[in-house]
């Protein structure tokens, strides 16, 4: 080979690579892009701003998946543990009288501690993930259910200022930066972070190493559990009461934003930032088929779809692109 | 050489991404012929038979079939032309059965059922091939490395090919099971069949090879007979002579204070009543059969599996049962005998890999060290000169050795004082294999202990200041390095086999 093509072939491979690595993003700017051509509706800043509001539940709740599929397991809780976590602060506020910031902080450990139980049934327990929160997701619905007896609560104030403004800017909006923020330092800077990769890279070459495997998948689910509550926390407080029935399905909507994000659920891949695309991917197809008038179940087809989509491109891209 | 050979790669070249590893090789291979592959640990050779496979397509070059250009699309092309590969990693499935796995793919019918009987029966014929006396139906995970390497030649066998290749197939194995493989390539070869030949042990190139092709970096060296001497075939593949093939050195002069003690470490149907100490500066080999018992006694010594009774003291610190990382606080160092399944996380970097173990260590209020970590992967990849196009390189892109010495550098990144070694050198070129035993050298000079489990009879021979044998889960003698000799071994390898054996009858 000539160098000049072996210069040009090396460019080419750049813009490949590139292509690859943030296909997500790519789509999302493309999706943008022809909503912008299509509707004068899309790109005003009221609408910018619902997006970054209808983003923050299931991006938050995508945030703890994250460490879950980094770690090779699954959550499918999330959605009931939002709704018992903002149910519980709620109560704790209205029917207990407790202090409203007390009544916050209940909800975001009453996550950490149904995450922290699956992840126990996970680690000590040996039940696969998808078993342990499976009946997590019932055991939390059915609870809520309990404490509510089906009716709604009203939420502290300090709850309630989560789902409302900051000056112009919306709260739920500023959760989400900080979340993700946190999340990412989380997984990219810290110790248990790194762990996360290694176990789901490799449980049994990460426990010979010495990483303590099980402590690990405690935290990964206490985590995914902390941060489900914080999104019942942003669901319940901008209605200013707790739903018995909020945030069903919402875990399938997280595990598909962490998929569309580039992560593997074999383990071992994911990146936060590649998550918040996935969440926003998400949300901006909704949001434009409504601008566009389609009906919501043709939605749900075109939002399966796009699921397919890019876990295809995905794996097309890992088999061609050998590191 | 006369006649038409059954598969030529002319001038063959293979990049990925930008690095060329392939560059222009021409390999051809005879019916009735072993034609040898011999190169370094990254050197090729398992990127140029995986173009014989199928399992890559060359950039550049062609691919003869009996004379006529082939493109091999996928591994299906080739196996319909009649070549079976033994890939240098396993290929298994390890919830199904041996029986399943020789016949993946192939599963024998009858009324549009898998006919149950018929499998096993062809299955057990190809086991008998090699020799091979397992139960069929046993899940294939639940045997040792050995033992599914076995499983792995008699699936390749039992396709019947008129072309084999064989990528490391000795790596795992003792010498009984080699010499048994090596009867099966006799007969192969009587029968016509053309072979290519993987192995970093040297002194089975003449046992079974006709012709050797010497690969460096990717392009072609030199084409010599088998029975070439070994020193020269040395020097067409790393460019250099090696001396000593075993640098043993004693150059520690310390008190010598027993760092790993074991007493009494029994496993149920496993292991028995196992006690035996390893000294400060002291290497300990520790020798036997396959199935012998050897990798239990790391497994349970490093925590990695509970035992029943005994006691692990390291360093006068006795560490609690079924507990890797007390072993590894008091200096403990594993190198477990199947690097892909319990060593490395393949698809993280050489950089991740090597720093698992001191990551908590080295961290600040649970933040990671990167630039230490990464200071100290980039010392000990140099030191033991793992070939790798940078540190953030995958594991998984690693050649076979490279990623040997990527588990290896762990235990040296984090310090270990107690290295417990399960084949250290599987799959090694000869030169790496210099570079590990120095490491070893330099980690006795420093008052460190090791205890080396090692198919390999001369590499326990040649490193080993005394030598422990197991037989069927028994300690069955012990041999001072000076006095110890193949035969002598061997002969304790087996004592307790024949004892049992008189007993039954
Ligand atoms: N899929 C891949 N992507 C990138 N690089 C690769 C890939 N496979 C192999 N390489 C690189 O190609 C080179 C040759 O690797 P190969 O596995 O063929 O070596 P080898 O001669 O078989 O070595 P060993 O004796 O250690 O098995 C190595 O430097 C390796 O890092
Ligand atoms: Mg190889």
């Amino acid at each position: 080979m000539t160098t000049a093509v072996k210069a040009e072939k090396r460019q080419h491979m750049d813009i490949k690579k590139f292509l690859a690595n943030n296909g997500a993003l790519v789509g999302l700017l493309v999706l943008c892009l022809a909503l912008f051509i299509a509707t004068p509706d899309f790109l005003t800043a009221g609408n910018m701003l619902n997006i970054g509001i209808q983003a923050s539940t299931i991006a938050v709740l995508a945030f703890g998946m994250t460490f879950v599929i980094v770690a090779a397991g699954i959550d499918l809780s999330v959605g009931s543990v939002a709704a018992l976590s903002a149910m519980v602060s709620a109560s704790m506020f209205t029917t207990a009288g407790l202090n409203g910031w007390v009544a916050l902080l209940g909800g975001l450990l009453t996550g950490a501690a149904a995450g922290a139980a699956s992840g126990m049934a996970t680690a000590y327990g040996r039940l696969p993930s998808f078993i342990a929160t499976l009946a997590m997701l019932s055991v939390a619905r059915g609870l809520t259910l309990v404490i509510s007896d089906g009716r709604p609560v009203r939420t502290a104030d300090q709850v309630s200022f989560l789902g409302g403004n900051l000056g112009p800017i919306p709260m739920p909006i500023v959760v989400l930066v900080v979340a993700g923020l946190v999340a990412s330092f989380l997984l990219n800077r810290t110790v248990i972070g790194r762990y996360m990769y290694a176990v789901g890279g490799n449980t049994e070459a990460a426990r010979l190493s010495g990483i303590p495997v099980q402590k690990v998948l405690v935290i990964v689910f206490a985590l995914s559990g902390l941060f489900a509550g914080l999104a019942g926390m942003l669901l319940s407080g901008r209605l200013d009461s707790a739903q018995p029935q909020a945030a069903v399905g919402y875990e399938l909507d997280a595990i598909a934003a962490v998929v569309i994000g580039g992560a593997s659920l074999a383990g071992g891949v994911g990146r936060i930032s590649g998550t918040l695309v996935g969440a926003l991917v998400l949300v901006v197809i909704r949001n434009g088929l409504n601008l566009l008038n389609v009906s919501s179940f043709w939605q749900q087809v075109v939002i399966g779809l796009v699921i397919a989509l890019a876990v295809g491109i995905d794996v097309l891209r890992r088999k061609n692109t050998i590191h | 050489m006369n006649g038409q050979p059954i598969l030529t790669l002319d001038k063959i070249s293979k990049s990925f991404g930008p690095v060329q590893v392939i560059d222009e090789v021409t390999v051809s291979v005879h019916p009735g012929k072993v034609q040898v592959l011999l190169g370094e640990n990254g050197a090729g050779k398992s990127t140029l038979i995986k173009m014989m496979a199928g399992v890559y397509q060359p950039d550049g070059g062609r691919i003869l079939l009996d004379g006529k250009p082939v493109k091999f699309r996928d591994t299906n092309a080739s196996e319909a032309a009649g070549i079976a590969t033994i890939h240098q990693e396993l290929n298994l499935v390890p919830t199904m059965s041996v029986a399943e796995n020789i016949m993946m793919g192939r599963f024998p019918k009858r009324f549009g059922m898998v006919d149950r009987a018929a499998l096993r029966k062809q299955a057990r014929a190809a086991l008998d091939l090699i020799g091979l006396d397992i139960d069929p139906d046993q899940p294939v995970g639940e045997l040792g490395i050995a033992r599914q390497q076995l499983v792995e030649i008699a699936k390749a066998l039992s396709l019947d090919a008129r072309m084999l290749i064989l990528d490391e197939p000795t790596a795992a194995l003792t010498r009984r099971e080699i010499a048994a493989l090596f009867s099966v390539v006799h007969d192969l070869r009587e029968r016509g069949v053309g072979m290519v030949f993987i192995s970093h042990h040297l002194d089975e190139i003449a046992e079974v090879g006709d012709s050797v092709s010497v690969l460096r970096d990717g392009k072609f060296v030199a084409e010599v007979p088998a029975d070439t001497p070994e020193p020269e075939l040395v020097r067409l593949m790393v460019g250099r002579d090696i001396s000593q093939q075993f640098p043993r050195r004693r150059e520690y002069t310390g008190p010598s204070e027993p760092l790993l003690h074991v007493e009494g470490l029994s496993i149920k149907g496993l292991v028995n009543n196992m006690s035996f100490t390893v000294h400060a500066g002291e290497v300990v080999g520790l020798a036997g059969l396959v199935g012998a018992g050897r990798t239990e006694v790391v497994r349970a010594v490093a925590g990695v599996d509970p035992y029943d009774s005994g006691s692990v003291t390291i360093r006068g610190r006795r560490i609690p049962r079924h507990n890797i990382g007390a072993g590894i606080k008091a200096g403990l160092g594993h190198v477990p005998e199947d690097r892909k399944v319990q060593g490395l996380v393949l698809d993280a970097s050489v950089n991740e890999n090597i720093g698992y173990a001191t990551l908590a260590s080295t961290a600040k209020a649970g933040l990671v060290d990167f630039k230490g970590q990464r200071e100290k992967a980039q010392d000990v990849a140099g030191k033991l000169r793992i070939r790798m196009s940078g540190l953030d390189q995958t594991v998984r892109s690693l050649s076979g050795g490279n990623q040997q010495k990527a588990v290896f550098g762990r235990w040296i990144a984090a310090g270990a004082k107690v290295l417990l070694l399960d084949e250290p050198t599987r799959g090694v070129d000869v030169g790496a294999k210099v570079e590990i035993y120095e490491l070893i050298n330099s980690v006795t000079a420093a008052g460190g202990a090791v205890l080396m489990v090692s198919s390999e009879l001369p590499e326990v021979l040649g490193m080993s200041d005394r030598i422990l044998v197991m037989s069927g889960g028994h300690l069955s003698g012990e041999l001072a390095a000076e006095d110890a000799t193949q035969d002598k071994v061997m002969t304790l390898a087996v004592r307790d086999v024949v004892r049992d054996l008189e007993d039954k009858s």
